[in-house]
């Protein structure tokens, strides 16, 4: 493994088994009498958060805490980048506080990439701009892995039909997804109108279909991704109704999956827009997994980066 | 020690000290043992640690139930996450903890490992386990103490003593794990 976690491109197949294994083992521990490991005593991790996130933020201070580490949370509001300190000046305080990993969350594509050369830590990249979010695509990869391999250790997700519908263009999460679940063996396909996108989508290592219904009976995992309003620029789509129509998860819909197929959203939902109440609250449905195992993988990702001395080399 | 171990692979280095038969031999007196020592048995778990303590937990576990007809309860207890050395290396992969389903609490714990050396594991299992229960005594079972402590700690349970130089390298081979089971001495100079 790298000394940081910037792109799921970062993650051999190898990596990934290997944080997805040690995770499975992690995860005992939320159903213990103390959920705690004294392994990252002494250790600081830095919270950077420029965006607003609520399980993100929460998953990597419990991730953290859990493994005893000294937590330093920070957001842009109420600090001094709202003074106009640059990214740089912030990382260069945080570097002379001590702090042994940065975890940042950045509404600009690049900006964690750009922390890990000012910084001596390890950089965990919790979301930048459009770009990647690789610790959300590590716990999609392990919720898929405990739903249709039961959590088996060593295992890939070979053969295993993904299918990623919706705002790809504004999606840090899909391009993470995409990455890391091909490189895990799976078959991903995205579904979504032209307009939401990104250049050079062809490049991906993954199919790209307009219609929705066509790939439904074939996908033993769907992925709905939420509509960025807030992200949006211009007009992709005519009206959220019309949207909604031809891409959202309704029941009549998810009654055409196969019996074993999982629904995921990496939230936050807009139910009625791109999933349906009904939907995100059936059995077929793994938001609030997703969630729990977040902190997990979150764990085992702090572990392998700040654990030892090094990185873990590989030796499987 | 006798001169041929015909089960022990050619590809590994070393002078075979235990062979099967022996192996077996002493599980069986350390079953024996256990159960004298915790009055027949009752309330005992065994828990080993990863790798090679797993397999000899199991077996241990086979032998009481075989000689008292109980069946014992029987898991693994992974020290990774606690132990004193993690910044020396880099991270490595965790062992898998289990634990039967009464628990820890008000138990005889016998931890099982296949080598005592500088008693560094142990240490870090005992920590371990008070981080998931109260156990109500903890023992400890190994199949070779080999010396060398540098932690005021002692096995309750030793299948053999082997005086070692802190050269040489002991190594204990399972057939679960390795396929023959045999416990091997080599000197290449590194600390285990």
């Amino acid at each position: 493994m790298k000394r940081h976690l910037i792109s799921a491109a970062d993650l051999s197949r190898a990596d990934a088994l290997l944080v997805l294994d040690t995770a499975e083992e992690l995860a005992g521990l939320a159903d213990r009498p103390i959920k705690k490991l004294p392994t990252l005593r002494g250790r600081t991790v830095v919270n950077l958060f420029f965006e607003d996130s609520t399980r993100t933020r929460i998953s990597f201070e419990a991730a953290a805490k859990r493994l005893s580490a000294d937590v330093i949370n920070f957001s842009a509001k109420g600090s001094s980048v709202a003074k106009g300190e640059s990214l740089k000046d912030t990382a260069l305080t945080l570097e002379a506080m001590g702090a042994d990993a940065v975890v940042i969350r950045h509404g600009a594509s690049g900006a964690a990439h750009r922390l890990a050369g000012w910084v001596r830590g390890s950089v965990v990249n919790a979301g930048d701009g459009t770009h990647e979010h690789p610790t959300q695509a590590l716990l999609d990869a392990f919720t898929i892995r405990r739903r249709l391999h039961g959590g088996t250790r060593g295992a890939g997700l070979d053969g295993v039909r993904v299918t990623i519908v919706g705002d790809v263009l504004h999606s840090r999460v899909a391009r993470s997804n995409v990455l890391l679940l091909s490189a895990l063996g799976a078959e991903v396909t995205l579904a979504a109108p032209p307009t939401l996108l990104p250049l050079a989508v062809e490049s991906w290592p993954c199919s790209v279909r307009y219609d929705l219904d066509g790939e439904l009976p074939k996908s033993d995992v769907v992925m709905m991704l939420r509509v960025q309003t807030e992200r949006m620029t211009a007009a992709y789509f005519p009206s959220v109704r019309e949207y909604s129509r031809r891409y959202g998860l309704d029941a009549a819909r998810m009654a055409r999956l196969p019996g074993h197929a999982i629904v995921m959203h990496p939230g936050p939902m807009n139910r009625g827009v791109e999933i349906a109440a009904e939907v995100a609250d059936s059995a077929r449905s793994t938001v609030v997994e997703q969630v729990a195992n977040g902190v997990t993988i979150r764990m085992a990702v702090l572990y392998l980066l700040l654990g030892g001395t090094g990185f873990p080399e590989v030796a499987r | 020690m006798c001169a041929t171990r015909p089960e022990v692979p050619a590809d590994r280095q070393g002078i075979a000290v235990l062979d099967a038969e022996e192996i077996r031999r002493a599980l069986t007196r350390i079953a024996h043992e256990i159960l004298e020592r915790t009055h027949g048995g009752a309330g005992i778990v065994l828990l080993g640690i990863p790798t090679r303590g797993v397999p000899l937990a199991r077996r241990l576990a086979a032998r009481i139930g075989d000689f008292e007809g109980l069946a014992v309860p029987c898991g693994s207890l992974d020290v990774t996450m606690h132990r004193d050395d993690l910044r020396l290396r880099p991270a490595r992969a965790l062992g898998r903890t289990e634990l039967p389903a009464q628990g820890v609490d008000g138990k005889t714990v016998v931890l099982v490992d296949d080598v005592l050396y500088s008693g560094r594991t142990v240490r870090a299992a005992l920590d371990a386990l008070t981080d998931l229960g109260r156990p109500r005594a903890v023992q400890l079972a190994v199949l070779v103490d080999r010396g060398h402590r540098e932690l005021p700690i002692r096995a309750d349970y030793v299948g053999k003593n082997l005086p070692t130089s802190q050269r040489e390298v002991v190594r204990v081979l399972l057939a679960e794990v390795d396929g023959a089971d045999a416990v091997l001495i080599g000197g290449d100079g590194r600390r285990r």
